[in-house]
């Protein structure tokens, strides 16, 4: 892998830049890999990585049925978090957390990884109990969550002039989640692309997935792509939104449903805000981009939906709640909005696991899964490459809606 | 006023407006843009660059202009503004964005000494070591371009209004105003909305005629003929910004007719939509094309007919199309010199020559580079063999890369686009939604072709609508053409940077880079070297992205395809968006009859669910929280309280199935439940989970009252409906909401039924007539009520419900009686308080969306003798599983006054592993004396006696586990 | 926001109403069914990329229950599913 440094930047730049390699390579497409990747994002390219670097697993391909890096990794609003509720939950995101605090360094690609903290900004005293309790539990698994006056939240985010005492939304305190940070997504797809690609995993970009093939004793035995079939004994299906779609193919159904999110920008300003921003009770998050703009986040629309796109009155709600707590952002302008698909479970918690079909993985059901991207890989790997749940994801089996037991994180914060 | 013309242009030369911008004062006309007033002063540098702050000027003379973004300052302040956009008005203080201290000498302008160490991407190869945040707060104060407003605006609002048309027409140019006019005279309702501050569109910008008479002639006529309309809504300065699903379209007006109206946002449904945005013209891409005196032909143009400007004296024109000549023709009307048209076409049509006689046509030819770092000062031409050259002094050059339609809303609405190879450009395609593009958007550049084709589509829209045509006059305009050889680039050997995004800096070597280094599909282009992310969305500048990637590529435009075209078209203020639902509208509170009592006693205000805002508690005095609830607690259970309960959602079913109904919403059953009296019920969700809790009252054979709790009335009130709508349609059963129609006051405590003895009733209130769980209906305190005896606090209780207006009567009055009994009321907290001691369940405490009936000992409320009822299934194979269960215990911590918090996790000894359980509420129990707790608690039950531990972060709270009661636990006192 | 047909009252905007999720196997007899098939009842939905048969509630109208085929890849409320 080529190395990336001030020092190869100063090298290159005397060479007009004509000698950096390519990212990632563009080999042919073979017929046969030990496993395939469907989906080429974050969780697909993260997994595959890995499985090389970590079991030396490098006879992988990953599929794309358009380029790179374009699905939800492409659409998320950057924000790294822990603050969960559930034992189940809280120790997974406190290792994806980490993880990602070391990501530059391990694929030698600046991920513009910034630990800025959360604050979230509290509204009603029931909220403000269930962040509480929020706060002990994950204090168990060193995840730092403090409560912090209206007044500290007001210091430490200037901009928040509404939601004064009298207000509709008088902010009564908020907490400090220290661990939160935004993160490059773009990089981090790229990041792991090239870092895959150094140990020999192949990237096949335009290539989508028709179906997938069972053999005749019922185990996965490969794909149909629009370039042909290509076996594997092992297949993981990282598409989030499209996941039943495909695992239909193969006779499995899910329970998933695809939701639309969607998210939009300002233009880009001046330094404004330093923190990420969240306010669980208005259902809409933000954080200042290193470009200027504000990421805004808000809460989904209602209706199983595949359209990627903004819907105006859940647009106009989420503006609504900022506005009345950043007034001044009545004259900062929109500058951009877009949506994206996931796929969410009966509880709102993820799978991933080996299904019924034996060989078949899926990582589905991430309400909010760029997080969960290195944790989500590394785990999935730890899976596929020995045939045993990794101890952080085991919970979130397939398996658990056939006893009804649920890992119940709805109502989790806002912020994805 | 340098280049100010003495005649011409659409400006008030009677209104001289005076400005400053960067410091400077300077005077323009009523009429003028920031950048036509600024132009015609003389001045050229406007800008500096995003990134290597190289000096730039005014490149369009619309929203697409990609280098001049400018602060306002003031009353009207607002961020990142193209300059070219900014409606100049007397006092108008503006500034330059992104250099300091002025856009003459910036600072930041040394970037360009390490240009060559930071191309597209660089920030992913460095800044790595040590940290990244190390470096990012100078990168962040760096990018960002204007400061955002300090504040709201001081004066005026913003607002919102909804509009159902028949037509909406995008764009007042040629195209949308013919279709306007056959819209309008048809009879159907119109909005025809335009961007700018005047109709015409390009009109405006240009020297034409129709009927032999100026263009503008028409358009003066045709806006005062659809003004005549009762049936048009003609808006200007407003800019449809967004295509939504089901023909759902944003207009965003900036000036509305009303003065403290800041801004408005229209949302229109429409049944169908003439898109007639026009086109937008682009850059040409070579050495240097961004310095100061380079912009597009049709800008100047624009500039010399409707601003009365001629921003330089010696022109150069480059082009790849026809319409420069049309451009050049209008600056020599203009007075100006037009010392050569570059045209990269090798031979040029005879009717473009024909345009501007006397001006020397270089074809073949391509500008290479530009000379002059603040100012043009000349050009290198060479041909397109690279084997001549020569150079000419000039100070402006127009370049006009030809014309791409503007399908941005299109494109939104889903339409698909294809590449036309006569046109060099993205038409649309397919319309997905009820949608057409009309005149130059729909690739019809003419004036003739875009005043024929937006009358056609007009016409046929109003047809499938069926409204009436009536015949428009014709319309005789001289034909003209257009043709067009695209050139994506210009290769030549010059040294300096080509820029194919001016707003962020994106040069053809950034994208070769960025396609060498593997990211080459469009959409990694664009992120890779950020690309037509700016403030423009690459209006001018993005088809040269493409075009370049296709180069580098040997393919074409097509097979490279677009990115995709986002909302909004331009740039929308967050303030207009939200209109007026701010402060009090925002998120309405839900009001009971005794909220300004509350209000006038002190209370506590809580939001309670549902936007309910019921009293926390009732303060008297100094006193502290814990001092107020324990002495409304004593209250209750020494003497009388009484509280509002009228949130509490209630409704009437009604009809022979009803039981039936119940019994299958319930766990438990109710169908024998015999008139008169009432029951205790819970509903599960179909998966088993805890839905809600309440109270059903038979009010006869056939009807019924059920509540539910407040924050989950419309959850139920929906999950009725769907199971009598869909499940049990044969069921007869009819459901009122009716918790606005019965409000209520509870009276609790041991005095409770002497306090409602000092009242007329002909109810008898004794326990013996009237037991717990029974209701009457009667006259209290002589006003028809319904008496309810359920207790939330455990104590002797009376619930009087009575119509709405009567409730302010009615608890006056309790007050009053209430007085001899030291009658106080209480709030939420000391309800809470009262509950815990009874155990008695709160849905968002010990309910929490996991545990079931069981887990919290209520098995007997599980029938066994119903076969089914909602969730049973589940909870029984939920059950069978054996895995070890949370269930509701009481805790007694050790120290008695040691409080634990609310939602503290219970772990094996106190030791930080996993949990086993947590505490769900904690009170001070004035009966107890003491903290006293409620828990889930893993195989709690099994484990009363033993002791558990609270793990805060730094202690342990050890507590013996109990029954989940603290207070008369036979239920006698509740009895009484 | 869509705009949605109410048997009822004829078009209305999206904000009128409540989704109330795709239209999927009828309630089971509980007692009647095994355990796989009582889950796959309650956990499986109907999740396809077209037209999609769901439950709307015009809630803040005339309080009617009824089904539509709505089109998840665009939105357009169809006649049925494809054919």
């Amino acid at each position: 892998m080529q190395k990336y440094s001030i020092f190869s930047l100063a090298r290159n730049a005397l060479s007009g830049h004509k000698n950096w390699t390519r990212a990632w390579k563009s080999p042919p497409l073979r017929d046969r890999y030990e496993v395939i990747i469907i989906g080429a994002g974050g969780h697909g390219l993260a997994t595959a990585y890995y499985l090389a670097k970590e079991h030396g697993i490098t006879d992988v391909a990953v599929l794309d049925r358009g380029w790179l890096g374009g699905g939800n990794i492409a659409r998320n609003t950057v924000t790294i978090r822990s603050n969960y509720l559930r034992d189940e939950s809280i120790p997974f995101y406190v290792k994806s957390v980490s993880l990602f605090e070391g990501l530059t360094k391990e694929l030698n690609f600046n991920m513009m990884h910034s630990k800025r903290t959360m604050i979230d900004v509290v509204h009603n005293y029931p909220k403000m109990r269930e962040l509480r309790r929020r706060q002990l539990t994950m204090d168990i698994y060193n995840s730092t969550y403090d409560n912090i006056s209206t007044e500290e939240v007001r210091r430490r985010v200037p901009a928040l002039t509404g939601g004064g005492p009298g207000s509709r939304l008088p902010v009564i305190g908020g907490m400090v989640h220290t661990d939160a940070g935004v993160n490059r997504h773009d990089a981090v797809a790229w990041g792991y692309a090239r870092a895959a690609d150094s140990h020999g995993v192949e990237m096949h970009e335009q290539t989508p997935v028709l179906s997938l093939i069972r053999g005749s004793d019922g185990a996965i035995s490969g794909v149909q792509t629009s370039r042909g079939v290509v076996h594997a004994k092992k297949v993981v299906v990282a598409v989030s939104g499209h996941t039943t779609t495909l695992t239909e193919t193969a006779g499995l159904r899910l329970p998933l449903r695809t939701m639309n999110l969607t998210a939009f920008v300002s233009e880009p300003v001046k330094p404004l805000v330093d923190v990420i921003v969240n306010c669980p009770d208005l259902g809409f998050y933000f954080s200042q981009s290193d470009k200027g703009e504000m990421v805004i986040g808000g809460a989904p629309d209602s209706g199983q939906s595949f359209r990627r796109d903004i819907k105006q009155h859940v647009f106009e709600d989420t503006v609504g709640a900022m506005l009345e707590l950043f007034p001044s952002f009545k004259k900062l302008k929109l500058l951009r909005q877009w949506g994206g698909h996931l796929d969410i479970t009966h509880d709102a918690s993820p799978i991933m696991d080996e299904t019924d079909v034996p060989g078949l993985f899926v990582t589905a059901g991430w309400w909010g899964g760029y997080k969960a991207i290195p944790a989500g890989g590394l785990t999935l790997a730890h899976h596929v490459a020995t045939g045993r749940p990794h101890p952080l994801m085991e919970k979130f089996t397939v398996k658990r809606f056939k006893n009804l037991d649920f890992i119940m994180e709805t109502g989790t914060t806002t912020a994805r | 006023m340098s280049n100010r013309l003495a005649t011409g242009g659409r400006i008030d030369r009677a209104r001289p407006l005076t400005f400053t911008f960067n410091g400077t004062r300077f005077t323009g006309f009523e009429g003028d843009t920031l950048a036509s007033a600024l132009l015609a002063s003389g001045a050229t540098l406007t800008a500096r660059s995003f990134k290597y702050h190289r000096p730039r000027g005014i490149v369009s003379a619309g929203v697409e202009e990609p280098s001049s973004l400018v602060e306002l300052m003031g009353d009207d302040a607002s961020g990142n503004n193209a300059i070219t956009t900014v409606q100049l008005s007397d006092g108008l203080v503006a500034k330059s964005v992104n250099c300091w201290p002025s856009p003459q000498f910036d600072f930041g302008a040394l970037n360009q000494l390490i240009s060559r160490f930071i191309p597209a991407g660089f920030y992913y190869k460095t800044f790595k070591w040590p940290s990244w945040h190390l470096f990012e707060p100078t990168i962040r104060r760096a990018a960002g371009l204007a400061n955002a407003p300090a504040s709201a605006p001081s004066t005026g609002h913003f607002e919102t209004r909804n509009a159902h048309v028949d037509i909406l027409i995008a764009g007042a140019g040629p195209a949308g105003l013919a279709a306007a006019l056959v819209a309008g005279k048809s009879g159907a309702r119109v909005i025809l909305a335009d961007e700018t501050n005047e109709a015409g569109g390009s009109i405006l910008n240009r020297n034409l005629e129709i009927n032999g008479k100026p263009a503008l002639e028409w358009v003066a006529k045709t806006v005062a003929e659809l003004a005549d309309m009762p049936n048009v809504i003609h808006l200007q300065s407003s800019t449809v910004w967004a295509y939504r699903e089901h023909n759902l379209l944003c207009i965003n007006e900036r000036s509305p007719d009303h003065k403290t109206v800041l801004e408005r946002n229209w949302r229109v449904r429409a049944k169908k939509v003439i898109i007639a945005t026009g086109a937008i013209e682009r850059t040409l891409v070579f050495s240097n094309n961004d310095r100061p005196g380079v912009m597009l032909a049709s800008a100047i143009q624009t500039y010399v007919n409707r601003y009365a400007v001629l921003p330089g004296k010696l022109v150069v024109l480059f082009t790849n199309n026809d319409s420069a000549y049309g451009v050049a023709a209008d600056i020599l009307a203009a007075g100006g010199q037009v010392k050569a048209i570059v045209d990269s076409r090798n031979s040029v049509p005879q009717f473009a020559l024909d345009r501007a006689p006397g001006v020397e046509v270089i074809s073949g030819y391509v500008v290479s580079d530009v000379a002059g770092r603040s100012r043009v000062k000349s050009v290198t031409v060479t041909s397109r063999d690279g084997e001549s050259e020569r150079s000419i002094i000039c100070d402006l050059l127009g370049y006009s890369g030809g014309w791409n339609p503007t399908v941005h809303l299109f494109s939104q609405s889903r339409g698909t686009l294809k590449f036309n190879t006569k046109l060099a450009a993205f038409l649309p395609e397919k319309a997905v939604q009820a949608c057409i593009c009309a005149g130059a958007s729909s690739g019809e550049i003419t004036l003739s072709d875009a005043l024929s084709d937006g009358a056609a589509k007009a016409t046929a829209a109003v047809k499938s609508l069926g409204f009436k045509l009536k015949p428009l006059k014709n319309l005789a305009v001289q034909q003209s053409f257009y043709t067009v050889e695209p050139l994506w680039r210009v290769e030549s050997s010059a040294k300096g940077k080509a820029f194919l995004d001016f707003q962020n800096d994106v040069t053809v070597s950034d994208v070769q880079l960025a396609m060498r280094e593997g990211y080459s599909n469009v959409e990694h282009v664009k992120r890779y070297t950020t690309g037509g992310m700016g403030i423009d969305q690459g209006k001018t500048g993005n088809i040269n992205i493409i075009g370049t990637v296709a180069m580098e590529q040997n393919a074409t435009l097509a097979d490279v395809g677009t990115t995709t075209f986002r909302s909004p078209y331009t740039p929308v203020s967050f303030g207009a968006i939200n209109g007026l639902r701010e402060g009090s509208v925002i998120l309405p509170y839900r009001h009971t009859p005794i909220t300004s009592w509350n209000h006038e006693n002190g209370a506590f205000m809580y939001e309670s669910g549902a936007r309910w805002r019921r009293p926390g508690y009732f303060p008297r005095g100094d006193e502290h929280f814990q001092d107020t609830v324990n002495r409304e607690c004593l209250t209750v259970r020494n003497n009388v309280g009484c509280y509002d309960g009228s949130p509490l959602g209630k409704f009437e079913l009604k009809g022979p199935n009803v039981g039936e109904f119940l019994d299958l919403i319930y766990t438990n059953i109710m169908s024998n439940l015999a008139p008169g009296k009432g029951r205790y019920g819970m509903m599960l969700s179909e998966d088993g989970l805890i839905l809600d809790d309440g109270v059903a009252l038979r009010l006869d054979k056939h009807r019924w009252l059920i509540s539910t709790s407040t924050g989950h009335a419309d959850a139920i009130h929906q999950h009725m409906e769907k199971i009598l709508q869909f499940d049990q349609p044969h069921w007869k059963v009819m459901i009122t909401n009716v918790t606005s129609q019965w409000n209520n006051v509870t009276i609790c405590g041991p005095n409770a039924r002497n306090l409602m003895k000092k009242f007329a009733t002909n109810i008898d209130l004794s326990s013996d007539s009237f037991p717990f769980m029974e209701f009457r209906d009667g006259t209290f305190a002589d006003l028809p009520a319904r008496i309810v005896r359920v207790s939330f606090t455990g104590e002797l209780s009376f619930e009087i419900n009575v119509a709405p207006r009567h409730l302010r009567d009615l608890w006056d009055k309790i007050m009053a009686a209430g007085t001899s009994f030291n009658i106080a009321p209480i709030g939420s907290e000391a309800n809470h308080v009262l509950r815990v001691e009874k155990g008695f369940l709160s849905l968002g405490h010990e309910v929490d969306g996991t545990v079931d009936a069981y887990d919290l000992g209520l098995s007997w409320i599980m029938s066994k003798k119903k076969s089914d009822y909602i969730g049973k299934r589940s909870v029984d194979l939920r059950r069978a599983g054996n895995k070890v269960r949370r269930e509701l215990v009481g805790l007694l911590p050790d120290d008695p006054n040691c409080q634990i918090p609310e939602g503290a996790p219970l772990t094996p000894s106190g030791k930080k592993q996993a949990t086993e359980g947590l505490v769900t509420a904690c009170v001070w129990s004035v009966v107890n004396n003491r903290w006293i707790a409620l828990a889930l608690l893993e195989n709690g039950r099994a484990r009363r006696g033993e002791t558990a531990h609270v793990r805060l972060q730094n202690s342990v709270i050890p507590a013996q586990i109990t029954a989940p009661v603290f207070y008369d636990p036979d239920g006698k006192v509740l009895r009484s | 926001m869509l705009l949605i047909n109410c048997p009822f009252c004829g078009e209305r905007n999206e904000t009128e109403y409540v989704y109330g999720g795709p239209v999927s196997a009828d309630r089971p007899d509980p007692t009647a069914v095994n355990d796989d098939e009582w889950i796959d009842y309650l956990t499986m939905v109907p999740n396809p990329v077209g037209p999609t048969h769901e439950r709307w509630w015009h809630a803040k109208g005339c309080g009617d229950w009824f089904t539509l085929w709505r089109d998840t890849a665009t939105h357009d409320i169809v006649k049925g599913p494809k054919k």
